[in-house]
């Protein structure tokens, strides 16, 4: 846990809260004693080897994990007392994008993006308002009717993005979504990622591309963590 | 009942684009189809089974329980005496509402299947039957033995009981086991329904992890699920029951020859109760796969 002087708390307001957090798997800390606070319009990105926790605190922050110890609190409501409705109404707020994107590859590409759409019960006219100016902002407008594996891999990262965004969630937390694009690609992924965090929007991204942080650390005043050890870190100021 | 309506409508109308949320499952689809038409064949002919054994005991039970039958064995030249004394006491016994001697063409003619018609009953030990008609109350058995073994001692009351007993136990148990077979039936659609559900669930685990991921309630993802199960259970059954209902209709009329195999049909109003089979099979489908996809959707974060 950071000491006081070191917290990576933003301000009081916070959308996304660990307090003591732990993870335990298989009689194994994976991570230890966390605490972190995502204040609304803030920018973080999340840093470390590979397989030092970052997808795992990540699952953290959207409820796919629960802490072995300690809180987890998102939008002020404590994980381990959410039912699993409550869950789902709290992910329609919080979008997430995954390295593999995680697609539905029956359905087509404008489905997919409208997919938190249809589960939350939305009509189709309020749908089809929001795909249409959400294809064009990530510049998939020709590709709605496309499946899945008829994209590129660049294509593939901000289609998911599109669907993370759908809902107009407070939160967007991305895993490595720079992980399988070229340099072009990604830039122009960060550059989504920032207009949404200058629309208000918090960030969460966990990646290890250094250049891709300094990089958007000039556009944007983003805070960058680092897990190390099991715990979280600022990162210093070579970032 | 607003929210019985809900679930019909859902079941029924459904939401064309949710359905596609959750890919066809090719195997499993007509595996389902197919077990639940066989299930509503079997329950159309186990139904049929217990309607007709229930009709069966209670026809046996009620013509037996209104007549009896007094033999006369007695010496040559005591018998026709003895059949006259019974048939007297037999008059004269309260419950009784009529007695006749059978003709000797009548007895020949019961005694014809077992020996042919060329049977020289002048020739033969046969003794005398008197065919007792009861009313409704129905006499004193006992008492009425008493007075023939007085008045007749040659005579023996027969009162069809020890008949009677065993074949409408047989038919209640007909009965009752061809009810135990519809209910195995509805169960073991069920574990079938089921394990097919969780074959779904298990192929679509990456389907259903996404959903989730994007905010989706456990009931939508069930609602995918369950509908697509309930309508093909009801799809299914109702063929079954179709082609089951054909059969029926076609099985020989009941004679009275051959009553017990040839009455096993429906009869005037019965023919509508098999109608029940394919919606009981929706509801068994509906409650197997909700359960199934409820517990397997809990397992998961």
């Amino acid at each position: 846990m950071l000491g006081d002087d070191r917290s990576v708390a933003e301000s009081e307001q916070k959308l996304i809260e660990l307090a003591g957090a732990s993870y335990s798997y298989g009689g194994g800390e994976i991570l230890s004693d966390l605490s972190l606070r995502l204040a609304p319009g803030s920018f973080h990105f999340l840093t470390g080897p590979s397989g030092s926790g970052k997808t795992t605190l990540l699952r953290l922050c959207y409820m796919e994990l629960l802490p072995s110890a300690g809180a987890v609190r998102v939008l002020d409501q404590d994980v381990h007392g959410m039912d699993r409705d409550q869950v789902a109404l709290m992910r329609r707020r919080i979008g997430v994008v995954h390295q593999d994107c995680r697609f539905l590859d029956h359905l087509s590409v404008g489905e997919n993006i409208a997919l938190p759409l249809r589960v939350s019960g939305q009509n189709s006219d309020d749908e089809n308002a929001n795909l249409d100016d959400l294809l064009g902002w990530v510049g998939l407008s020709a590709q709605k009717q496309s499946t899945p594996p008829q994209l590129s891999g660049g294509e593939r990262q901000r289609a998911a993005l599109a669907r993370a965004v759908i809902m107009s969630p407070d939160v967007i937390i991305a895993d490595e979504p720079t992980g399988n694009i070229d340099w072009e690609m990604a830039q122009r992924l960060m550059l989504l990622l920032v207009e949404l965090n200058r629309m208000g929007k918090t960030i969460l991204i966990a990646t290890h591309d250094l250049n891709l942080i300094r990089t958007v650390k000039n556009q944007v005043a983003a805070r960058v963590l680092r897990i190390k050890n099991r715990r979280l870190q600022l990162a210093g100021a070579d970032l | 009942m607003i929210a019985l309506g809900g679930i019909f409508r859902t079941l029924i109308v459904g939401d064309k684009q949710a359905d596609r949320v959750v890919p066809p499952t090719g195997i499993t689809a007509r595996l389902t189809t197919f077990a639940a038409g066989a299930m509503a064949f079997l329950a159309v002919f186990a139904l049929a089974l217990a309607l007709a054994t229930g009709r069966l005991a209670d026809q046996w039970s009620s013509e037996l329980a209104k007549t009896a039958t007094v033999r006369i064995s007695a010496p040559d030249g005591q018998q026709e005496a003895q059949a006259l004394a019974a048939l007297l006491v037999l008059e004269t016994t309260p419950g009784i509402a009529s007695a006749r001697l059978m003709e000797d063409a009548e007895q020949r003619k019961l005694l014809e299947p077992w020996f042919g018609p060329d049977l020289p009953l002048d020739t033969l030990p046969i003794p005398r039957l008197i065919e007792v008609i009861e009313t409704a109350a129905g006499p004193d058995f006992d008492g009425l033995r008493l007075r023939l073994s007085a008045e007749a001692p040659g005579a023996i009351l027969d009162d069809h009981t020890r008949w009677r007993r065993p074949l409408v136990k047989a038919a209640s148990r007909l009965r009752m086991l061809a009810g135990v077979s519809i209910i195995l039936i509805a169960l073991t659609t069920a574990a079938m329904i089921t394990l097919a559900a969780n074959a779904a669930l298990a192929a679509n685990a990456s389907v259903i992890l996404v959903l989730r991921l994007v905010g989706a309630k456990d009931a939508y993802i069930a609602r995918a699920f369950v509908r697509r199960f309930t309508l093909r259970a009801l799809a299914g059954a109702g063929v079954g029951m179709a082609v089951a209902l054909g059969f029926v209709f076609f099985l020989p009329a009941a004679v009275t020859e051959g009553a017990f195999l040839t009455g096993l049909g429906f009869q005037g109003w019965h023919w509508v109760i098999p109608l029940a089979i394919p919606p009981l099979s929706a509801v068994v489908a509906f409650w197997a796969t909700r359960r199934a996809a409820m517990r397997t959707l809990r397992g998961l974060t």
